[in-house]
């Protein structure tokens, strides 16, 4: 067992520890915005550090090859899908005025088309 | 190592488990579309932990095909199927 092993062991402790921290909180917290907040988690930093830990253990150019592109599939495709998520949310009106701090998109829909109650 | 590997597996467990009443719990749909990205995220992470236990690399083309796969999933849902919610406010 060299050094890269317990590296990668713990990225690869590290990771799970994310995803079930991001898991608990998902269960816990109490509205839409706020779970894609935990969700967010495990989805980025958890798995670039599983991603991480395997190829330490790996060490083959052709299997970090594929992790990268792994990676940075996960990278260009989360933040589409979280924003996807938060648009249906805000447009089919589950977003709960009390637990905002900042609401700038309403005030920004309404300085667009006025007479207009926002959700549009 | 492998005490490593099973703490890991243990954790992945729970969280999926967790996960999972998240996603049968809902309310809406759009709860279970954050909770089935999670999921997805924690198979990813279970298959590279068995691939870094048995250091092998024959389920690496799985992990792309599941991150790909499950942003159309989200994508779709969250686009298409997502209009049912209205009125809920959770």
């Amino acid at each position: 067992m060299n050094i890269a092993d317990v590296v990668s062991a713990a990225c690869l402790l590290a990771g799970c520890t994310l995803s079930l921290i991001a898991a608990i909180g998902l269960v816990r917290f109490p509205d839409l915005f706020s779970r894609m907040h935990a969700g967010t988690k495990p989805q980025v930093l958890g798995l670039l550090l599983v991603l991480v830990g395997v190829g330490l253990r790996l060490r083959d150019w052709t299997d970090i090859g594929m992790l990268l592109a792994v990676a940075m599939f996960q990278l260009l495709t989360a933040p589409v899908a979280a924003h996807m998520i938060g648009r249906a949310a805000y447009q089919g009106g589950a977003v709960r005025q009390d637990t905002l701090l900042v609401d700038e998109l309403t005030s920004a829909l309404e300085a667009d088309d006025p007479g207009q109650s926002g959700r549009t | 190592m492998i005490a490593v590997i099973w703490v890991c597996a243990a954790m992945l467990s729970v969280a999926a488990f967790l996960v999972l009443t998240r996603m049968a719990t809902g309310p809406t749909m759009l709860n279970r579309v954050v909770a089935m990205d999670v999921l997805i995220a924690i198979v990813v992470a279970g298959l590279g932990l068995e691939a870094a236990l048995n250091r092998h690399a024959t389920t690496l083309p799985i992990l792309v095909v599941l991150s790909l796969v499950g942003f159309v999933g989200s994508v779709s849902v969250a686009r298409f199927a997502a209009h049912d919610d209205k009125g809920e406010n959770t």
